[in-house]
């Protein structure tokens, strides 16, 4: 039986009997640091303060440590803390005696709520902060890369991303909290881990699995780790497509994953899934684009029984890299070459198309490249024949050595006349007649012949050099007058100095990025050297 | 220590650049080729030959241009040159085994200059890198999607035109917003590569030993969720838009000025008349540069160099000041252009006294 102190009479006299039965905790404190009442709320939450000790023997740290700061005189901040299973904030009331009086106000909810509310934020702003990331990148494998970095920042200390097997491995990224990621082909069986084989099917999803460290695969844990305790294998859903599996690991000392957790590692994974089958499609896409554009590219050029040749290629739009203009060089059976270069009305794709179904027939019309005309002629039957509404312009030019220059024989099927430079810098016209292909019944076509001494080139170029629109004062065509006045400055100029200069002009001339195909080709005699 | 032949000393480098240049003045090639190959026998570094012997070599050329004592046309050849010899030189050089980063080197799309870019490649595969060599002419549509297919751990970025720096901006930021980082090189970004921060780049190197030194270790990651106008808030002013949209327009306005205020020039030809609305329309451009910059240094810089080359070819510069004030008459509401035109206009001024 505990005695009671005098002072407690006093101060249940003072505070009245609606203290003892309001809703709120509430605990009066003498200016010694004695408690001198607490009513029935604050009983229940506080039950081991007793009227008459100190605070401190019977309150939590919190509360009785800012008593202390109250009783002193000194100004004290927001106090909250936990009783129990409950949070409260506390409100002090100083009176003139030096006695405190703490209101304690429940807040469990609240701090619940804002707790949540924090977490929910986090989340979101961590799919927002991954979706940015992953979107950034079409490559699976940086993808991979990107998923496995974001993983280990919030999920897990570390975390796998493994595609589905391709060709009996599986490609797979790892990552440690802190560390870069690391790219690993895996020759596993993915039965063997429980969860992953279902995870890589991708598609239906599959739910997320909980396993048990204990028996692990080895290789699952990283090297360096420590012991693994909770871990997660997600799908990764695609388009339809399998994606991969997320494996996320944690340390054995840290919590496992609660349910807002494994919420979050599902929206991510949908996130890195779609991410995923995006790039792959990418992928596949631009490995097929590739394949059939580089049969369509104008070929590299260099020196071709010992003459030089150089060609610059820019089509009007950028990201076909395709266009109307072509050009080719091919070596001949009298021991020169024939260089073609020419034009298809239209642009893009349809136009590329085109392009290469008239260098196929060239090529396939290359033995009978003695005569001009003959092989222009069977080209204009083969584009009638086949239905082609399109038609075409272009340039034959035959060369061949002789002594130390070259003998050219050119041919023109409705195209820009070519232009031969000597060395001196005169510029040339060279205007043989003869009609588009694809168009008459029975073309007729030109042929002349002139001779390059060393050092001295013909030009082929298409319509795009003179129509370049713009200059200085802007509206200005490029024109051939322009054309004719810088090759006059290329005199003795290598073939690629000639295009170069061509096309860096006209493409500066040109006021905005638009602009029609452009393509020149230049034929050089190689200069002797002593 | 890499062990250095006789033949590999810096007087003997020198003499090989010296002979090289003999080469390439003279346009002949087989010369060039063998000097440099000649070099590589007679034990010179392979990184020595393309920098010191090559590039000093392209250096010189652009050197020589700017005092007139080359033709444009022989620089146009001496460049040529310069690439096939290195394209034999290439041929020859050993191929170590793959150690460092996978880099794309690449020029800004509208330039020209590819040799740096090439020099910064050959020098990265010897030192090791992985590299994929792209060139001059790239429009970047086509450098992002083969950043996409191949997923290099960086770009390495070369300009050698100011004005091409907008462009060089997009560049980085349509690189970053693929994930990867940048590192920029070449006179476009200034002394000290003063620019290249300000466009967001990682890095920057003055040379090619000093980016292969810088890429032994890691970019940084460039930051998530960028906005390129983070990096360049004035372009808000629009006084870069409005001046390089309306830049033709302003070069016919200071022309016509520029034939009142300058009787000589209405005898022009047709072709000085070009080649003055040429000029006319460079300054324009750079004055966009520098604005797009925030940088006064670029137009000075560019207005100084134009001075001194109009000497070198015995040109009076008595067109730039009226050509300034004429510009200042057109963007009065302009402050920053402004404030660049009469910086300009003070520096040209003391010249012409």
């Amino acid at each position: 039986m505990k005695t009671q102190p005098a002072p407690l009479a006093a101060a249940s006299a003072t505070l009245g009997a609606g203290w003892d039965a309001a809703p709120v905790a509430a605990v009066a404190v003498a200016a010694d640091g004695r408690v001198l009442d607490i009513n029935r709320a604050a009983r229940a939450v506080l039950p081991a303060v007793e009227p008459g000790d100190q605070l401190s023997v019977g309150a939590p740290g919190w509360l009785s440590a800012a008593d202390s700061v109250v009783r002193s005189g000194e100004p004290v901040g927001d106090v909250a803390g936990v009783a129990g299973s409950q949070s409260f904030d506390a409100h002090p009331v100083a009176a003139a005696d030096g006695s405190v009086m703490w209101w304690l106000e429940e807040t469990t909810r609240l701090r619940a709520s804002q707790e949540a509310l924090r977490l929910e934020r986090e989340s979101t702003a961590f799919l927002h902060a991954a979706s940015d990331a992953l979107l950034s990148s079409l490559n699976a494998s940086r993808t991979m890369e990107v998923a496995a970095e974001l993983a280990v920042s919030r999920l897990a200390d570390a975390a796998w991303v493994i595609a589905p097997v391709a060709r009996g491995v599986h490609q797979a990224v790892q990552c440690l909290h802190g560390e870069r990621p690391r790219a690993l082909t895996l020759r596993i069986r993915a039965e063997d881990i429980p969860g992953l084989a279902e995870a890589l099917q991708g598609f239906p999803p599959v739910p997320s699995r909980w396993i048990d460290p204990a028996g692990l695969e080895p290789w699952i844990v990283p090297d360096g780790f420590g012991e693994a305790g909770p871990m997660v294998v997600t799908s990764l859903p695609g388009h339809g497509v399998p994606a991969g599996a997320l494996v996320l690991l944690r340390r054995a000392d840290r919590v496992a994953f609660s349910e807002d957790e494994e919420a979050v590692a599902r929206l991510f994974a949908s996130r890195v899934g779609a991410a995923l089958a995006a790039a792959r499609l990418f992928e596949q896409q631009s490995a097929i684009t590739d394949v059939l554009t580089s049969q369509l590219l104008p070929p590299a050029l260099r020196r071709s029984r010992g003459i030089d040749f150089a060609g610059v290629y820019r089509p009007a739009q950028e990201t076909a890299r395709l266009g109307g203009d072509f050009y080719d060089v091919h070596e001949t059976e009298d021991g020169g070459t024939l260089a073609l270069l020419g034009d298809v009305c239209g642009q893009g794709l349809e136009a590329a198309v085109l392009t290469g179904k008239i260098r196929n027939t060239m090529q396939a019309l290359l033995p009978l490249a003695g005569d001009h005309g003959r092989v222009l002629a069977l080209l204009n039957a083969a584009l009638i024949g086949a239905g082609e509404t399109r038609f075409a312009s272009l340039v034959l030019a035959s060369a061949l050595r002789e002594d130390d220059g070259l003998r050219l024989r050119l041919t023109r099927a409705g195209h820009l006349p070519p232009l031969v430079v000597r060395a001196d810098g005169r510029v040339e016209e060279l205007l043989g007649r003869g009609p588009v292909v694809g168009v008459l019944d029975e073309p007729e076509f030109e042929t002349l012949e002139v001779r390059l001494e060393p050092g001295e080139t013909c030009l082929l170029y298409t319509d795009g050099v003179v129509e370049a629109r713009g200059g200085p004062m802007g509206g200005e065509l490029f024109g051939e007058e322009r054309l004719h006045l810088l090759l006059s400055e290329c005199g003795g100029l290598p073939a690629e100095a000639v295009v170069e200069r061509v096309v860096m002009l006209a493409t500066q001339w040109l006021e905005g990025p638009e602009h029609d195909d452009i393509a020149v080709l230049a034929i050089t005699a190689p200069r002797v050297w002593s | 220590m890499v062990l250095i032949g006789v033949g590999g000393s810096p007087d003997a480098v020198a003499v090989h650049a010296d002979r090289l240049w003999q080469a390439v003045l003279a346009g002949d090639e087989y010369r060039a080729i063998d000097t440099v190959l000649g070099a590589l026998a007679e034990g010179v570094e392979p990184e020595a030959i393309l920098l010191d012997v090559v590039g000093a070599t392209q250096r010189r050329v652009g050197h020589e241009w700017s005092l007139n004592r080359i033709s444009v046309a022989q620089e146009h050849a001496a460049t040529a040159i310069n690439e096939r010899a290195i394209a034999h030189l290439a041929t020859r050089l050993p191929r170590p085994e793959v150690t460092g980063a996978h880099v794309t080197v690449a020029c800004v799309d509208g330039e020209w200059h590819a040799l740096p870019a090439r020099l910064l490649a050959e020098v990265l595969t010897l030192r090791g890198f992985r590299v994929d060599y792209l060139g001059a002419q790239v429009p970047t549509p086509h450098l992002i999607t083969h950043l996409h297919r191949s997923s290099p751990d960086l770009v390495a970025l070369s300009g050698s035109l100011p004005t091409r720096l907008p462009v060089a901006h997009a560049t980085i930021s349509a690189c970053q917003s693929a994930g990867v980082p940048v590192i920029v090189g070449g006179a476009a970004f200034g002394s000290h590569g003063r620019w290249a921060a300000r466009l967001g780049a990682q890095a920057w190197a003055p040379t090619a030993r000093a980016a292969a030194d810088r890429l032994v270790e890691p970019l940084p990651r460039p930051p998530a969720a960028h906005e390129p106008i983070d990096d360049l808030p004035h372009l808000l002013d629009q006084e870069y838009t409005m001046v390089t949209r309306g830049s033709a327009g302003l070069v016919r306005a200071v022309m016509a000025g520029l034939e009142e205020r300058i009787p000589a020039m209405r005898a022009y030809t047709d072709l000085q008349r070009q080649h003055t609305a040429e000029d006319v329309a460079h300054t324009v451009d750079f004055l966009g540069s520098a604005l797009y910059i925030d940088d006064a240094v670029l137009f000075l810089d560019y207005v100084t160099w134009t001075a001194q080359i109009l000497e070198a070819r015995l040109v009076p510069a008595r067109s730039l000041v009226p050509a300034m004030d004429l510009l200042s008459d057109r963007l009065r509401d302009f402050p920053r252009a402004l404030g660049m035109l009469d910086r300009a206009t003070a520096l040209l001024e003391p010249a012409q006294r």
